[in-house]
């Protein structure tokens, strides 16, 4: 019975929300930015996490540079472009379209329009 | 529609191949945008030489590559016995970026395991590191005459990465 709660308990093992830095926003309004920011770009040592999920250093010094930058007044997209202009698209999450992406961004829609259309086909032989 | 069992057989085949593609690739590596473009401009305290300030003017008039190690970084200590042995390649010049590190470690570090580079980058905050787009050590970029970067490489160069992707850019790189 024990072993069983402590089962039970394993299933509550919450994962971790994000990394708590408390940096001294001025106001609200550009602690909501670093949250938007943090949670949009990609840590490139641990590539399936954001830097507001990670705790590798880099994550770290990021952070530390969108606040410093929010702080001295600049906008979501100063700062976006400040990321793609250091370390490319691939810092981005949702990543703009662009040749290289096209099939990431086109892909889906391309194959459920073969997946209707071979459905449809499907069909129309049936009723014959 | 005789031949309709293909159809499922042509799928598989398919997606076998966009796997087996997808094995291959090398999601770690990320293609760096500062190729092509001018080597940041930066001012740093040279580790090894008191008084005298590393900048990108020190990346200009010759082929050079900048290494970025530190002394925490464990396979910039495998990687350094090949890099001292391709600084002695006449036609490029090396130089350093010392990421993040403690000014007393890297000064030991190099004590004990020999110095190729003219000159040390001491960038103890990591924010040249940061306009390089570095995000692991070692990397290494290839700088042209005109301080260009014309490649960059993540991880530790061994004979076999110098011979395959240095070397034959260095060799373009100092005709033109």
């Amino acid at each position: 019975m024990k072993i069983l709660f402590f089962l039970f308990l394993l299933f509550f093992q919450l994962t971790g929300y994000g990394i708590q830095d408390n940096y001294p926003f001025t106001n609200e309004g550009k602690k909501q930015d670093f949250v938007k920011l943090t949670h949009e770009l990609r840590c490139l040592v641990c590539q399936n996490q954001t830097i507001a999920d990670s705790n590798a250093p880099l994550a770290n010094d990021l952070r530390g540079q969108i606040y410093q930058q929010l702080e001295l007044g600049q906008s979501i997209e100063e700062i976006r472009d400040f990321m793609v202009v250091r370390y490319g698209d691939f810092i981005l999450y949702k990543p703009p379209l662009t040749v290289q992406t096209f099939m990431l961004w086109l892909g889906p829609f391309v194959l459920l329009g073969l997946a209707s259309v071979w459905v449809i086909i499907f069909i129309r032989r049936q009723r014959r | 529609m005789k031949r309709a069992y293909l159809i499922p057989f042509a799928v598989f085949v398919a997606i076998a191949v966009l796997l087996s593609k997808g094995l291959h690739l090398h999601p770690a590596e990320v293609k760096s945008p500062l190729i092509g473009k001018p080597v940041p401009n930066f001012s740093l305290q040279d580790l090894n030489q008191p008084g005298r300030t590393m900048t990108q003017d020190d990346l200009k008039g010759h082929v050079s590559l900048l290494n970025v190690w530190a002394s925490w970084c464990t396979t910039c200590l495998a990687e350094h016995p090949y890099i001292k042995d391709f600084s002695n390649y006449p036609d490029v010049q090396f130089y350093s970026l010392n990421y993040k590190d403690t000014e007393d470690n890297a000064i030991q570090w190099l004590k004990k395991s020999g110095n190729p580079y003219m000159s040390i980058g001491f960038d103890v905050e990591g924010l040249v590191g940061m306009d390089f787009g570095v995000y692991g050590t070692p990397e290494a970029f290839l700088i042209d005459k005109k301080g260009i970067i014309r490649y960059k490489y993540v991880g530790m160069i061994d004979e076999q990465i110098w011979g395959d992707e240095f070397l034959p850019r260095i060799k373009l790189l100092v005709t033109s």
